[in-house]
């Protein structure tokens, strides 16, 4: 039987001040895997990458990487993880060089092997005409990546990620993602999570959906993908409208002079939608998703524990 | 880890604090040799004549091993704290927690950062000191000895300090309030000799006192006490700061949520 990249058991999480963050959560996620851990804000997931990498304390419960405990074999189960976080968390003052030295250092790494691995990170990951700098002179994204290539140093078998093209633009991310898929290839299983839910589905095989302490959905993409019954398309018009073009079969509204977006069922053929448009001399230029098909899920399935909340916070 | 391992990462937390200290020597290494050597002129150089000998010296040479012992208790203890403090703040101690790197390792890099800086501070305020006095070491393995597990111990005592402390105020109240009155109190200007029996009593209390003395009986040969005691109470310092900071280390009190 092949161990499990990360195994979680019946994690417990309570803080101090008596907020339940996790409610025994089981989790696992098999090596080379590209797994992402999605959730609402709040809903436990920076709480579980915490206890993993033991920056916090869990109440109950057990997390095995690659079958080391992380109680009883810290050692060489801190040897298996590399960390990209959500907040910048290294020194301003610091050379980038210097930090991924370092950081290779504590690894155990000989000065040597620490600087060619340095030097080749930061050149894959566009760094390296920056690497005398003091860090604090990088922008965002360079930042960004400089977490990912110290998380890399000491070349883990699993890397965390953390929300790690959260403020980064477009074509670094869309580069970003690039890389990370390539070192996935090489046999890195990659543990994900990110509010860009098309990050989610365009990098990840395997999900699971976390929201106030509890997994709600562990699944692959594709079968998840399958559980969306509708999508909302949105259509382009070469001439003005004047109101929505109702057909039957085919709910919908008007979005602007030009646009109107229909709901269309996943067993529908648009065949008919697009006769009923020709009959009415509507002239279609384009045609798009309203939102990211994962997007769609994702509300679906938290919605009713934000109903919950808001409830709540009226009460 | 294995043995090699762990000494790398020894080495890098070391060595990562001296590239700190010395990046920043204008804050680090400057300001003790503009204080000490303003000392060695106001007190040795303009006041010390008048006052004439203590304990068979003159009083510069007197004060000069204590105001050497005051420059290494305040910068290995303000090195950890600042450093270990700052890694907090920015969260880059993180960097370490992530890692595999046992709690003893972390603690005794850290710790010998301080020791290095405490060490390096007392080397430079002992050159500057030759330019006002003359130092003729009696005991080169006390001196050494009792400046070395000086530094260890008020390194210590930093990193505690760093652990608790929340806001950059937390880390100057200490030194401030309890660091600089027994150092000041701790023999470095005068004899205890000199007091009534009451406060002699009141500065054996003084745990600087012993190691001020142990330092000066190094380098003149005279001390006010014992100098076994100064070796039996730093050592025994030692072991209980050790011990506390581990403590702190594997509970991750203001490391860990």
């Amino acid at each position: 039987m092949t161990v499990p990249a990360l195994a979680i058991n019946q994690l417990y999480k309570t803080y101090d001040n008596g907020f339940q963050a996790l409610k025994g959560i089981d989790l696992e996620v098999r090596p080379g895997d590209f797994f992402a851990l999605l959730g609402p804000n709040g809903a436990g997931k920076s709480t579980t990458i915490g206890i993993i990498c033991s920056l916090v304390r869990k109440s109950s419960g057990t997390v095995e990487i690659f079958g080391r405990n992380i109680d009883s074999h810290f050692s060489e189960a801190k040897q298996y993880l590399g960390i990209v976080p959500q907040e910048f968390n290294f020194n301003m003052f610091e050379k980038s060089f210097d930090i991924l030295v370092t950081q290779a250092g504590y690894y155990g790494l000989p000065a040597r092997l620490a600087r060619e691995r340095a030097e080749k990170y930061m050149r894959q990951l566009g760094l390296w005409e920056k690497h005398n700098l003091p860090s604090r002179t990088l922008s965002g994204g360079m930042k960004r990546r400089l977490m990912i290539a110290r998380a890399l140093i000491h070349e883990p078998k699993l890397l965390i990620l953390d929300e790690p093209t959260a403020g980064v633009d477009i074509e670094l991310r869309r580069s970003m993602w690039q890389f990370l898929r390539q070192i996935n290839q090489q046999g890195t299983t990659i543990i994900l999570t990110t509010h860009y839910l098309e990050e989610a589905e365009s990098l990840c095989r395997n999900v699971a959906i976390i929201d106030r302490g509890e997994i709600i959905t562990n699944t692959s993409i594709r079968s998840l993908l399958q559980k969306l019954n509708k999508e909302v398309f949105i259509f382009d018009t070469r001439d003005s409208l004047a109101e929505f073009p109702v057909i039957d079969g085919f709910p919908g509204k008007r979005v602007d002079d030009h646009s109107f977006e229909v709901e269309v069922e996943k067993a529908q053929s648009l065949n008919g939608l697009f006769e009923g448009l020709s009959k009415r001399g509507i002239d279609i230029i384009s045609m798009r998703n309203k939102a990211n098909r994962l997007e769609e899920l994702f509300v679906s399935l938290v919605q009713p524990n934000i109903d919950l909340l808001t409830k709540e916070k009226k009460k | 880890m294995t043995a090699a391992e762990k000494w790398v990462a020894f080495v890098t937390i070391l060595v990562k604090e001296v590239r700190r200290f010395t990046r920043i020597w204008q804050q680090t290494l400057l300001p003790p040799a503009i204080t000490i050597t303003l000392y060695f002129v106001i007190f040795g150089t303009l006041i010390g004549p008048r006052i004439g000998e203590m304990s068979g010296f003159n009083y510069i040479e007197f004060v000069a091993p204590g105001l050497i012992m005051m420059a290494v208790i305040t910068n290995s203890y303000s090195n950890v704290v600042s450093s270990f403090f700052g890694a907090k703040f920015s969260h880059s101690v993180e960097e370490l927690l992530v890692s595999p790197v046992p709690n003893y390792i972390i603690l005794t890099g850290f710790m010998m950062g301080g020791v290095a800086r405490g060490l390096s501070v007392g080397l430079v305020v002992t050159l500057l000191s030759l330019f006002f006095t003359r130092l003729h070491v009696q005991h080169l393995w006390v001196t050494c000895s009792v400046v070395f597990l000086t530094a260890v111990m008020f390194s210590l005592a930093g990193f505690i300090n760093a652990v608790f402390a929340r806001t950059f105020d937390d880390i100057s109240i200490v030194p401030t309030f309890v660091l600089t009155p027994l150092t000041y109190l701790g023999g470095i200007f005068y004899s205890i000799n000199m007091l009534p029996d009451f406060w002699q009593g009141v500065s054996q209390v003084n745990p600087i006192l012993y190691m001020i003395n142990a330092f000066r009986f190094g380098v003149l040969g005279v001390s006010d006490i014992d100098v076994r005691w100064a070796f039996v109470i730093v050592i025994g310092f030692i072991a209980l700061l050790y011990g506390f900071s581990m403590h702190l280390l594997v509970k991750g009190r203001g490391l860990r949520n």
